[in-house]
């Protein structure tokens, strides 16, 4: 009777508990999508499951006429994309070197990696910040992409060369042995052993802009160049409560599709990340 | 054979006429070798004359006159300069040693490779820097080059009153960090800002973890029903993007139509609550916003490892007679924590520089009187204030460099301790 009664209240207090967080997790969630169908652009007066429910933020968003909301959507695409398509490629040649040849310099060069991979790289965001406009990329994708792309190179090498020391030596080697090029050893033989880490480095690299806020606000400077974590900032920013329910629908925009790809993803993400981490 | 008792001097000719680069070669009959390494060095001397000249002058003088000399071009010029005197030097040091080495060779009376084998050496040792370059040169541009200049700026006087191109630019030694540490406001706004920034890491961090860990062990009890479901749930704050959902946040602890505010707190019949103008509840609402977003990522880990727990050990701690207490301190805890460690520390850093919650949140503020950072700025958001609104370059990078150290010692400490810094081979 007792044991039964310890599992009653055991399990009792458990489900209390993940009620209390369901609650406390899907509140805000469904707050901001209540909030993107309220009608007039302020919320007083407004409530989570609003009265005479409109599109029309949706539409607004839509509409490049009234807002550079789509522009900051492509923009944040095109920069993570570039971002990650760079940092692969680049990421891929550092590891391989780093990890398959024994140069002069390869000590340095690696610890140098691991010092630079503790700053953050806005750290130095003075610098980028002049650097950005004495080179006049400032308010330019290009400059955007270049600072991330090379910002990832020194954490995701490390990763990489941690994943690269575990495929067998023994497979370029005979493979030189049959007089395949450096090249081709390191198109045909490697990297298609390697595409687990090439997709979690793609990963990293792709969410780490999409995500950023202090370099990109820092470099561009006018609204249609925007990303969108710069640009709904700036929505709120400017007017908070005046444009709030423009601002709910275009956050239900972004958070509704990563959302759904993130959960699609989830178990390899989680996978790849915890082997990544004991192995890095 | 020792040293120097060979017939042929050739070793210490060619040393001595590789000061000029490429002679040396020359003397060993590399022709192709010699003439392209004269040309390089010849060519390096043309085109980075000006540069050099320029930017060593004006990284020493930081410019002499007025609105002629722009104090900080010329110290990006210096810098650069710098840099390219470091690869001269690379070559000019991998010349010296390329006529040496095979001067050697010629005094022990070996052949020196021809040109095909020159061509297939050059293959095959220059492979890994032709590869690494171009990301080894980004490298350079984009994260190096800032490093320095931020390193160098700590040491000027560079703000608001002495700003290119009508002021110039002055190198004051450590000035900025004395004055970190003398003047009163300085020095009471950094300790502060350092105080919060250590409170915000170790409590905000502590709570999610804790929370994380917990839900995963709860919700891995065997006669829980729907896990499927109370996961997916669980995992959604971390599949929303950061910044939308603090922007979210930011409206609903909004004081005139926030939703916390108007009805949460309402509902329990309590008087609105001044999240955004009193700093202790800005500071309380972040570290519960941090929470929310942070304990899905250490519930998902947690989970992981709490499943590859074998099924075995609980039932032997049963038949022992250990209590769920007993099991739960001695078999589960210690394996999660050991198995999470790593991930765990790199949780504490990342919120050391969680830039983007505490700016987007209420851009550090609210404002406090008699202070020039806002009452919940961490050091990064302290920094990103002083440079984009009250110019303070300067002291911002001299700030900047004090994080560094804090951030690289803590790391390299926790690198020392992970598997990979110990492995023979990572060198």
């Amino acid at each position: 009777m007792s044991i039964k009664r310890e599992k009653f209240i055991r399990l009792t207090l458990t489900y209390l508990v993940i009620l209390v967080m369901f609650a406390i997790i899907l509140y805000p969630l469904a707050w901001i999508v209540g909030s993107s169908f309220n009608p007039g652009q302020s919320l007083s007066g407004s409530s989570i499951i609003p009265k005479n429910a409109t599109l029309a933020h949706y539409k607004e968003l839509f509409d490049l006429n009234q807002s550079a909301y789509l522009h900051w959507y492509w923009n944040s695409l095109k920069v993570s994309v570039a971002t990650m398509l760079l940092t692969v490629i680049l990421v891929s040649f550092t590891a391989y070197s780093f990890s398959r040849y024994r140069f002069v310099g390869r000590k340095n060069g690696l610890l140098t990696f691991l010092v630079l991979q503790m700053i953050p790289n806005f750290a130095a965001l003075i610098a980028i910040f002049i650097l950005a406009m004495m080179t006049k990329l400032i308010d330019t994708h290009l400059g955007l992409i270049l600072v991330y792309a090379g910002g990832q190179i020194p954490m995701n090498t490390w990763l990489m060369k941690g994943y690269l020391d575990t495929i067998p030596k023994e497979l370029d080697e005979s493979a030189k042995m049959d007089g395949a090029g450096h090249l081709r050893i390191f198109f045909q033989i490697v990297m298609p052993l390697a595409t687990p880490i090439i997709s979690v480095v793609a990963l990293f690299s792709f969410i780490a802009p999409f995500a950023d806020f202090i370099i990109a606000s820092i470099l561009l400077r006018t609204e249609k160049k925007y990303t969108l974590a710069v640009g709904l900032y700036d929505m709120v920013a400017k007017q908070f409560g005046a444009e709030f329910t423009t601002f709910a629908a275009g956050a239900v925009l972004i958070a509704v599709p990563i959302a759904i790809l993130f959960l699609s993803f989830q178990r390899y993400f989680v996978s790849g990340l915890t082997a990544g981490g004991t192995k890095g | 054979m020792s040293k120097g008792s060979y017939p042929t001097k050739h070793q210490r000719n060619a040393l001595i006429l590789s000061i000029i680069p490429g002679l040396g070669q020359l003397y060993h009959k590399q022709y192709l070798k010699g003439i392209s390494f004269l040309v390089l060095a010849a060519s390096f001397f043309i085109v980075f004359r000006d540069l050099l000249n320029m930017g060593l002058w004006g990284l020493i003088t930081l410019g002499e006159k007025p609105f002629r000399d722009h104090s900080v071009f010329l110290l990006v010029e210096g810098i650069l300069a710098l840099i390219v005197v470091v690869f001269g030097l690379g070559f000019y040091l991998f010349n010296l040693r390329d006529a040496y080495k095979n001067g050697q060779k010629r005094d022990e009376g070996e052949r020196l490779s021809n040109i095909k084998e020159q061509y297939r050496n050059l293959i095959d040792n220059g492979f890994p820097y032709l590869i690494m370059s171009p990301g080894f040169l980004l490298l350079v541009f984009v994260v190096i080059f800032p490093i320095l200049f931020v390193v160098l700026l700590a040491f000027t006087n560079y703000d608001l009153y002495h700003s290119p191109p009508a002021k110039l630019v002055d190198w004051v030694g450590f000035k900025n960090f004395l004055d970190i540490f003398k003047i009163d406001i300085w020095r009471q706004t950094f300790f502060s800002v350092l105080g919060w920034t250590l409170v915000w890491t170790f409590v905000a961090t502590t709570f999610q973890v804790a929370l994380g860990v917990f839900l995963a062990i709860i919700v891995n009890q065997k006669d829980v029903k729907g896990k499927a479901i109370i996961r997916t749930v669980f995992i959604l704050p971390w599949a929303v993007p950061a910044f939308v959902s603090i922007l979210v946040f930011a409206g609903m602890f909004n004081e005139t139509f926030g939703t916390i505010n108007k009805d949460i707190i309402a509902f329990f019949g309590i008087e609105p609550i001044k999240w955004m103008t009193e700093p202790l509840y800005t500071r309380i609402a972040l570290i519960m916003i941090q929470s929310w977003l942070g304990f899905p990522f250490i519930f998902a880990m947690t989970t992981g490892v709490l499943q590859s727990i074998p099924e075995e050990l609980y039932e032997a701690a049963t038949v022992d007679g250990a209590s769920s207490f007993q099991k739960f301190k001695n078999i589960t805890l210690p394996l999660v924590l050991f198995a999470t460690a790593p991930i765990l520390i790199t949780q504490y850093t990342f919120n050391f520089n969680n830039f983007n919650l505490i700016y987007l949140f209420n851009g550090g503020g609210p404002a406090l009187p008699g202070s020039n950072a806002g009452g919940t700025d961490i050091l990064i958001s302290w920094i990103y204030r002083l440079t984009m609104t009250s110019a303070q370059y300067s002291k911002a990078a001299a700030i900047t460099m004090l994080l560094s150290l804090i951030v690289i010692s803590v790391a390299l400490w926790q690198f020392k301790r992970t598997k990979s810094f110990q492995e023979e081979d990572m060198m």
